[in-house]
Parts: structure tokens; sequence; C-alpha cells
């Protein structure tokens, strides 16, 4: 790990500040993903700027009946907060897919957004890797590449995002309230992760000087008819093959609503509206469930290793849309798979 | 770990154990090193230094978190329980009895790691069963395989806590 500076942040303000004045510094919060980098020589920011303990780590209900959760709620007390639980069980079911109990104490809301890729090449600083050091080239389109994106591929890169937690914010079309220089400004969830394209370096459409402060959730939860299920290598303590968030609104047996999002299979959580807006008005049945995963996955590529992710995902979305239609969700604990 | 130099030293308080501790520390020191190095405190394990084994698990202010990917610096002034925290008055903890019990290891590296979770995971309340202990446990790996009796002494230790 190179030396670096270290300071703590003040307020909002004086973070803000802070990455004003020195453009190689990073913010550091809970640091599951920066420290390691940094260990591994991926990360080389010159100064850690501590926004550990400002004060957002509050969970409020917003006039609209939403939810605003702080940028450091930790992911264990946002996976257990009764609201989250009783509202939006399918974040709290994706949190707690995600890593081990000890990283979910420690690890922030806002840190887990701009989690990086897992992919062996981008850690691996011998190799080449477009992401890590652009115009270097991609070790993993021809190398070992079983986690690797079906999805949203480019000739530059087929690294996924590995949250776990986006992908449920995703369903949940959830927004992210960032500050930076230039005041405040709130993004989509599904514009905040970025496409690979030809700039693999740029993870996400945040600026490097803007820190988030709270990410909102609308009021729409689909506390009744939702799913988390995530298919991995190990029952627990792994990255995502492919994993499914569901969220479904029922009017007796016909379907009202419908969201689905993907994750380990792109460089962003993966949703298809166009899909989505087909299930509307349909009885959930396994041939909709099938027909709507045929579509997801119509321009899906495999690149060797991963092809058979393909085929795990469709049969993943149609398990976890009928979990959902059936109103039983996935558990985190016992994981079989109903 | 790196050697602090005067430029870019941190002054840091832990409370460790219940003993508190002012020190000067270069920004990259993890807990975990700052535990053994600097504190002799060396039941705390370094597995793979990445977070990824759960040997250098502790508590920060009563809850569990791996001390190598913990910069001592950003937890001036918390309060911290290590494997030699556990035992009170020369009494062990229902955990380390229950370890013994058990047979709950077999070459015991990652068994301070495994008391300092376990001990975490039944001041969280949110295992009840087998499974959900097994679940909750994930981020501690044992490779002997003591799996089995490390759940069933977690069992114990709950039922007397």
């Amino acid at each position: 790990m190179i030396n670096f500076q270290y300071s703590r942040a003040n307020d909002v303000a004086d973070a803000v500040r802070q990455i004003t004045t020195s453009p190689s510094a990073k913010f550091i919060a809970g640091g599951t993903n920066l420290i390691d980098l940094m260990r591994m020589d991926v990360e080389r920011p010159t100064k850690l700027i501590d926004v550990s303990k400002l004060p957002l780590d509050q969970v409020e209900e917003t006039a609209g009946g939403g939810l605003r959760i702080g940028a450091l709620v930790r992911n264990s007390d946002l996976a257990y907060h009764p609201l989250v639980q009783r509202r939006y069980p399918v974040l709290s079911s994706a949190l707690l897919a995600g890593a081990s109990q000890q990283l979910r104490n420690m690890a922030s809301v806002g840190g887990n957004l701009l989690q990086r890729t897992r992919c062996a090449y981008f850690y691996d600083i011998a190799t080449p890797c477009n992401k890590r050091q652009p115009r270097s080239g991609c070790g993993a389109i021809a190398g070992i590449n079983r986690m690797n994106a079906i999805l949203g591929t480019s000739d530059a890169c087929i690294a996924v995002n590995p949250s776990d937690m986006c992908v449920a914010l995703a369903v949940l079309e959830a927004r992210v309230n960032v500050t930076g220089p230039r005041g405040e400004r709130a993004i989509a969830l599904a514009d905040f992760h970025r496409l690979p394209g030809v700039t693999p370096e740029r993870d996400t459409n945040l600026e490097a000087d803007e820190l988030i402060t709270s990410v909102e959730l609308p009021p729409q939860g689909f506390a009744t008819n939702y799913t988390y299920l995530k298919i991995r290598d190990r029952l627990s303590y792994a990255f995502a093959l492919v994993a499914v968030a569901v969220g479904l609104e029922l009017d007796g047996n016909t379907i009202k609503e419908a969201r689905f999002a993907l994750g380990g299979v792109a460089h962003k959580p993966w949703r298809n509206t166009q899909t989505e807006a087909q299930l509307k008005g349909q009885p959930p049945s396994e041939a909709a469930f099938t027909q709507a995963a045929d579509l997801v996955l119509r321009d899906a590529k495999g690149f060797g290793y991963n092809t058979f992710k393909i085929d795990l995902a469709r049969r993943t979305i149609v398990r976890a849309l009928s979990q959902a239609a059936r109103a039983t969700p996935q558990s985190q604990s016992d994981k079989k798979i109903l | 770990m790196p050697e602090a130099n005067a430029t870019s030293s941190v002054s840091v308080t832990l409370t460790v154990n219940g003993t508190s501790h002012v020190l000067m520390l270069d920004p990259r020191s993890s807990l975990l090193d700052v535990l053994r190095d600097r504190l002799d405190l060396t039941g705390t394990k370094k597995g793979c230094d990445h977070g990824q084994c759960g040997a250098c698990t502790v508590l920060i202010d009563g809850r569990r978190i791996v001390s190598c990917l913990t910069l001592a610096v950003t937890k001036d002034g918390a309060r911290v329980t290590t494997v030699e925290g556990l035992a009170k008055n020369g009494t062990l903890h229902p955990l380390q009895q229950a370890f013994i019990d058990h047979d709950a290891f077999q070459c015991g590296y990652c068994t301070p790691g495994q008391l300092c979770s376990a001990a975490g995971l039944i001041a969280e309340g949110k295992a009840k069963t087998p499974d959900e202990i097994r679940e909750l446990m994930s981020g501690n790996i044992c490779r002997c395989g003591a799996y089995p009796n490390i759940v069933t002494a977690i069992q114990q230790a709950m039922r007397q806590s």
C-alpha cells in the first residue's frame, strides 16, 4: 500500500471542500473494498478523507411516504431495520445475501453503491485491465471469465457489478442523493451505474468530487410478492453467479405490475422495463415467466467459461418470478430453493 | 506494519479490553497489525488479510468486524474487544468453555476469530436455529472443518446467555 495523507471531514461541506482541493483523494467510510484494493495496489489515492463520523447514519420516513437512508447506515443495520424489513423486505433480503455479518457491520450504504468489480483481472495488477488502466486491454474476454458478464458487455470490458443491495435498489427504483461543489443533485438508481462501453474505468455517473449523502426509496415496496434469489458457488459468503430481485403487484390472478433486476450478469443491475411491461395483465405462470426470461436474455452473450450463465439466468429468473408470485420469498438462512 | 514517520503519523486513542492506549500511527496501519505488533495482543490472527477468512474478527463497540480491513486511524475513540478480553477474572467466557466442551477446533488458528464472531452473533440476537447460526457465522472459515462442533458449541453458549 502506498503512503497517503489522512484527514477527517467535519461535515458534508468540509468533505466536499477537501476532495475539491485534492483531486487524487478518496473518501473512506467502511473501507471493506477500498482498503483491500489499496493493499493490492489497484487503488492508489494520495489522501483518504474519513467521512465515517459524519451524521449520515439515520433511516427516516419521507413526507411522500418513502424512506430516506443515510449514506453511512451500515449494511447490517439497514437489513434489520424494522421499516425496511416490513416495507422493503427485498432490500433486507438482498443485503443479507451479501458478504458476511462482519463486513455488513462495517460496510456503508454509500460504499456499497460504489463497490468495484471483483473481476480477477481487475485485481491482478500483473494483467491488463481497461478498467484499472485505460487502453491496456482486457484479460477476461479471452481469459478465465466464469464470473463475468453476459449482458451489456463491450469490447473493452466484461466485468460485473458485485453488489446485491443495488439489485434490490434497482427494483425499488431508489434515488441516490449526492452533494458536490456545484450543490446537491439526485441520481436515479438506473442512471447511477454505467455500462462499460469504451470507458470501463468509470463505474458510475457520480463525479469524483461528489459525496453520496443518502438513498431514497419511493413508497412502493412490494412487501408481499417479492424475492431475492442468489445463485452462487457456495451457499453463503460468495458473490453471485446470477441473482434476481423481484417485486410484483398482483390483482387476484393478474399481474398489475412486475419489476425484476439481475445481479452478477452485467456492469450494472440489469433491468428491462419493456419485458416487465409485457408481464402486465397476464396471469403469473411459468409460461409467461419463461417468455420474459427469454426476452431479457435475447441479446445475452457468453465468453466461454461464463456461457452457462445464460441458461442459469433464464432458470433463475423463472424461479424467482415464481417465488414472488407465490409469496414464498427465498430464505437467506436455510437456502432451500423452492 | 509500515514504519510510522513523523510527518504523517496520526494520534489515535483506542480502549482495548478495557485499557486505554494513546498511539501515534502510520495511517496505513490496520487495526489487526496495531493489535498484534504494537499492543502484543497476538490472539487475533492474520489469515488472508483481505477480509475473506474472519480469523482477525474482533468486536468494536460490541460489534464484530474484520480488523484486517479496518484502518486503526478511523477508529479513534473506539472500544475494542479481542479474544484476550473475553475471559473475565480468570473465568473463561461461556463460548470459550463451550468450544472446549465440544472440541470445536483442531489447529486453533481460526478459533479467536470464531469466538469473537460468535460473541457478536449472540449479542445481535438474530440467530435462533442451526441454519441461522451457520449463515451468520459464514464469515469465519475453518479449514480443519470443525464447523459441526462450532455450531454445537455456539448453541450451548446461547442457552447460557
